[in-house]
């Protein structure tokens, strides 16, 4: 393949598969978006706390995909080159995300213990973290995280996207810089981020390892969803052939490292805690270990950490596109749990202390917690087949473009 | 008894080229014809016949190392637990003696230590290492590997290997000379 590809040269084709992909997408996001509506009225309980994890879940991915394009700025990569517009263009996706947090910030009070002046009035120490978990600051962090990340991400893109027409290589050394600075920016406000949106929940508990697992597990969310859209890309021109198994060993292997990251991570939380005892630090852990959430806590260690761990382990699989692609749906599905796990037992544990449920076990899935999960994921992979159309789907001046195609 | 179909023990034949041309092609040729416990000695490194040597069958040492990390997890576990349980109970915020949580740190690390420990020490049996002394080395002409002798060797242990059919095919690949290698 030659790699002085014009930019038109390098565009999806058929380009017509994007538009079905988009096409399909809203539709399944359509479908999401009037069960979450029938949730919203029906069971507006179990509305809030799904809406939450659906976002979540998608913010990861999004946010996630955004990270590795620029962890692969820095440590360069064959693995990172063809999958760079994906990555950029998931980073313009960024800004739907501060649309998604309006239903949630209109009402606060449903999931945030803190943001009920009634129920702070009688706690001394969230008297105390007040100055800090208040509604107005709440939005304004939040609103200001999103707009950071969306304005790293487009600057990228758009340094990008002048490399493409110019090939300079100067600007190819911005893109670097600018990806250095992004990547402390990302964990950083990541970590606080993570505060505000899931320890929060639970407003008296408090763990350091909390921020770096919310950041891992958003690297692992990326992974899992880059593997089927590289499949999607790879079948079509101008990547036809050119995305080998290789490639797809090379996005196993990094899963790997990053289930066992956040296995690290989950373990050593776990740890810390479960030695020490305290009471203001086990809560956390005795909400998730009584009233029936046991089964689910378990689940989770087996199927986000043992299972796609020994899986993994397998060279022949990583190097299976399609197999590895069933992998990553379910690893999908456990980051969905994941957030579920994290949310749903505070937020019920919330509801319960305000008296909306009924006395008995108050473990219990119910149906409704699926929709906004799809409602949310549908649009925002007909947002990102939009950003991906009528651009070039590689980065056609990159220096190693021509090493990481033959490397495929 | 396979011992018993050679007169004297041999370890292999040892097959003598002038120019590393003809030992790629005596390489190509032999493969071609089934054999696979092959070796070289040439007195520079030749790519090709690297490529042509190696066994391409996938190595043993991945599934060495998953029996090791895992005979050193159950290690570390009985030993923690026969500790806590048995030999030496101790009463810790009246957690259970059998406390897994505790034993995680090092169950992680004896399963790391015994992997790398197999992957050293499996390669190193699967490679017949340590081996001080080489049976080429009885062959006196082979010290002219070092200079400007291409060899090529055929193991008896290869199932195609034939002492007298082997020899006639080693030398009509053009080898200027075919020794036997003794133990």
């Amino acid at each position: 393949m030659d790699t002085t590809l014009s930019i038109a040269e390098a565009r999806l084709e058929p380009q017509a598969d994007l538009d079905r992909l988009m096409r399909r997408a809203l539709v399944v996001g359509l479908a999401g978006a009037v069960a979450t509506a029938a949730a919203y009225v029906l069971a507006p309980l179990v509305f809030y706390r799904s809406y939450l994890v659906g976002c979540l879940l998608w913010l990861s991915v999004a946010a996630g995909l955004w990270g590795l394009g620029m962890l692969n700025h820095l440590t360069g990569g064959r693995w990172g080159v063809l999958a760079r517009r994906v990555f950029e263009a998931a980073g313009r996706t960024l800004p739907f995300f501060l649309l998604l947090f309006l239903p949630l910030w209109l009402n606060l009070e449903a999931l945030y213990p803190w943001a009920d002046a009634e129920h702070v009035a009688g706690d001394s120490l969230l008297q105390k973290k007040a100055a800090y978990l208040n509604p107005g600051a709440f939005v304004v962090r939040t609103a200001g995280t999103i707009l950071l990340w969306s304005l790293i991400a487009y600057l990228l893109s758009w340094l990008s996207h002048r490399h493409d027409a110019s090939g300079d290589d100067g600007l190819r050394r911005h893109m670097q810089r600018l990806s250095a600075a992004g990547a402390v920016i990302f964990v950083l406000s990541g970590t606080f981020a993570s505060v505000d949106w899931i320890m929060s929940l639970e407003p008296h508990w408090f763990s350091s390892l909390f921020g770096v697992a919310f950041v891992v597990g958003q690297g692992l969310s990326a992974f899992a969803f880059l593997v089927p859209m590289m499949i999607f890309l790879g079948r079509r021109q101008p990547l036809k052939g050119l995305v080998k198994p290789r490639l797809f060993h090379d996005y196993g292997k990094l899963m790997l490292a990053f289930v066992m990251l956040w296995t690290y991570m989950a373990i050593g939380q776990y740890l810390i805690i479960w030695s020490g005892n305290l009471p203001e630090e086990i809560t956390w852990y005795l909400a998730r270990n009584t009233h029936g959430w046991k089964l689910l806590t378990v689940g989770l260690m087996v199927g986000h950490f043992a299972l796609p761990f020994a899986i993994l382990l397998s060279a022949d699989l990583k190097k299976n596109p399609r197999r590895l692609a069933i992998l990553t749906f379910w690893v999908l599905a456990m980051r969905w749990l994941d957030f579920y796990w994290q949310v749903v037992p505070s937020a019920v544990e919330w509801q319960a202390a305000q008296g909306l449920l009924p006395a008995g076990p108050r473990a219990g899935f119910h149906p409704f917690d699926l929709a906004p999960a799809v409602a949310i994921g549908g649009v925002w992979v007909a947002l990102l087949a939009w950003q991906l159309k009528d651009r070039a789907i590689l980065p056609v001046k990159d220096p190693i473009l021509k090493e990481a195609l033959a490397h495929g | 008894m396979a011992a018993t179909r050679f007169p004297t023990p041999t370890y292999g034949l040892l097959a003598e080229f002038d120019a590393p041309q003809a030992l790629i092609a005596a390489l190509e040729a032999v493969r071609e014809k089934g054999y696979r416990k092959l070796d070289a000695f040439t007195p520079f490194p030749i790519p090709k016949v690297s490529e042509l040597v190696v066994d391409h069958r996938k190595s043993k040492v991945p599934l060495i190392v998953l029996c090791g990390g895992l005979l050193g997890a159950a290690t570390a576990l009985a030993m923690q637990t026969w500790i806590s349980v048995v030999d030496y109970p101790l009463n810790v915020g009246n957690r259970p003696l059998f406390s897994w949580p505790a034993f995680i740190p090092v169950t992680f690390e004896l399963l790391v230590l015994f992997a790398a420990f197999s992957a050293v020490f499996g390669m190193f049996i699967l490679n017949g290492l340590p081996r001080p002394h080489h049976p080429v080395f009885n062959v006196e002409r082979f010290e002219r590997a070092t200079t400007d002798r291409y060899f090529l060797l055929i193991e008896a242990a290869d199932p195609n290997f034939d002492r007298e059919r082997t020899r006639e095919l080693l030398a009509s690949l053009g080898a200027s000379e075919v020794n036997d290698v003794d133990w």
